[in-house]
């Protein structure tokens, strides 16, 4: 009897649709955000994460439509990031329906936004997201990562680890890890990655980047010690449906919400 | 009249309770507010809440409410959601304050987080996810979930009761701890059963149904000695709502 690990399907939208990013460049469209999140919900989906990537901030009010409308449908958390700058964007969220805000760039931009947000509305529903590369475990030197924004376009020389533990100290509630060298992979999650984060700090971590198989699922909980783990192409297009998912879980050991 | 008043005072996310309710009465007349008026005027009061302790009862007295949620915890069917549990207890050392009083005991912080879980892994705060619940006291807002079902929880902080006949239900983290207590017109639960899918709304159904016995026609009225003493019974009418059980407890065995 006990806390169980979560599985989090994760929508990326772009102009009211899902989308799955190859590698950040040729975009699949995979549906319609309301069905897809009703079909989860039904399937056992523990939360759901929305990434607004929309480019034009014109659009933005798209995702709190949206999110919305999935509130009034689906009875599960919703995590919702993307383009978050400023208090009043996660209060927009909040208000809109999301129960947790996810916050990348404009973390590392504006940490004290970290501090403002979680003093104001809690740490519960202040989740920060960190997209990692690997750098400089050539040559047999033990692995470090760098934090990378914009997408993961751009370099800021921030130690993951620390950062992690930085944003913890400044009221962050969960820690969402992506790996920027397995995302897209499908071969599965950087599982020396997702440790080194679940060993350094006293929040969940959500691991997320390169699941291509339910082995991946397990192994980031398992190996990788993720207080939950995130997936996106493997359930958008049908190959495993979430309860295949927590019902190979369940066989390897791991607590699932079955 | 409003049937249902979710009480605003500027913490967290209301809306989630709010679509649930609906979603679970959509007959019913549900409103949001932070007018103490309108609360003292509705037949049910659920009291929400999030983020941290001393900023829920700060918001609570400068828009005024105190007063109206004390009356309502004390004659009408009263739902407490996670601080909204917490806030009803003596003392919490999240900012080592004094809470509303209306129950004996306290509210803790988890064990520091350098502790480990059952499979040696690191303990961690907030306790955020699916937990199982198990119930300790027959109730009728239990009808229908079954034992052990699993909840949604996000919280750094729970209640350690001093009364034990009033613990309706327990979780562990990895100890056991009380997730939910119900007392006369009083249910309140650390979890969000908004968020808890098929069983949360079960419960938020359930709520909308309750009549417990010091409510009638919708009339506020004090709680006597008598009614204290008195087990809840159900005395609505809609035959969606059929009758529950006598609540009795069975609290001692549960973690024995």
């Amino acid at each position: 009897m006990g806390l169980a690990k979560r599985i989090i399907p994760c929508l990326d939208v772009t102009n009211g649709r899902v989308v799955k990013g190859v590698n950040f460049t040729e975009l699949r469209d995979a549906g319609d955000p309301v069905e897809i999140s009703r079909r989860y919900d039904e399937q056992g989906a523990d939360e759901l994460t929305f990434l607004d990537i929309t480019a034009s901030s014109d659009d933005r009010d798209l995702i709190l439509h949206i999110v919305e409308e999935v509130a009034a449908q689906v009875f599960i958390p919703l995590t919702v990031g993307g383009g978050v700058r400023q208090v009043a964007d996660v209060r927009r969220l909040l208000n809109a329906g999301a129960d947790k805000v996810s916050i990348n760039t404009s973390a590392v931009q504006n940490p004290q936004l970290v501090a403002d947000a979680a003093e104001r509305y809690g740490a519960q529903c202040i989740v920060v997201a960190i997209d990692a590369k690997r750098v400089g475990d050539i040559g047999g030197a033990p692995p470090r990562w760098e934090v990378f924004t914009h997408g993961g376009r751009k370099a800021t020389g921030l130690d993951v680890i620390a950062w992690a533990r930085k944003m913890q100290s400044l009221g962050a509630g969960e820690i969402l890890l992506t790996s920027m060298d397995s995302d897209g992979t499908r071969l599965g999650f950087d599982l020396a990655l997702t440790r080194a984060v679940a060993d350094a700090v006293d929040v969940p971590v959500i691991a997320s980047g390169g699941v291509g198989n339910l082995q991946h699922l397990a192994e980031g909980v398992l190996q990788g010690r993720a207080d939950a783990v995130l997936a996106a192409s493997i359930f958008h297009y049908g190959e495993y449906t979430i309860q295949q998912a927590k019902a190979y879980m369940a066989q390897q050991g791991i607590e699932v919400r079955l | 009249m409003t049937d249902i008043a979710i009480v605003d005072y500027g913490m967290g996310n209301l809306r989630s309770v709010s679509k649930a309710l609906e979603h679970v009465a959509p007959q019913a007349s549900i409103v949001v507010t932070s007018d103490p008026d309108i609360l003292r005027g509705a037949g049910r009061v659920v009291v929400p809440g999030q983020g941290a302790m001393p900023d829920c009862l700060r918001e609570l007295d400068a828009r005024g409410l105190r007063g109206a949620v004390l009356e309502a915890a004390a004659g009408k069917p009263f739902l407490g959601i996670c601080i909204g549990l917490q806030m009803l207890f003596e003392r919490s050392e999240e900012g080592d304050i004094p809470g509303l009083g209306i129950l004996p005991g306290r509210v803790r912080r988890f064990a520091a987080p350098a502790k480990t879980d059952a499979d040696g892994y690191r303990l961690k705060v907030p306790h955020m996810g699916w937990n199982q619940v198990r119930q300790t006291l027959d109730h009728p807002l239990w009808q229908g979930i079954p034992g052990d079902a699993r909840f949604y929880f996000v919280h750094s902080y729970y209640v350690e009761t001093a009364d034990t006949e009033s613990v309706a239900a327990c979780s562990a983290y990895p100890l056991a701890f009380t997730c939910a207590v119900a007392r006369d017109n009083i249910f309140a639960v650390q979890f969000h059963p908004e968020k808890s899918h098929e069983a949360g709304l079960t419960l938020l159904r359930n709520f909308v149904c309750w009549a417990p016995r010091s409510y009638t026609n919708g009339r506020i009225r004090n709680l006597s000695a008598q009614d204290a003493a008195s087990d809840s019974i159900l005395l609505n009418s809609d035959p969606t709502c059929s009758s529950f059980p006598q609540s009795t407890s069975k609290m001692a065995s549960a973690y024995a």
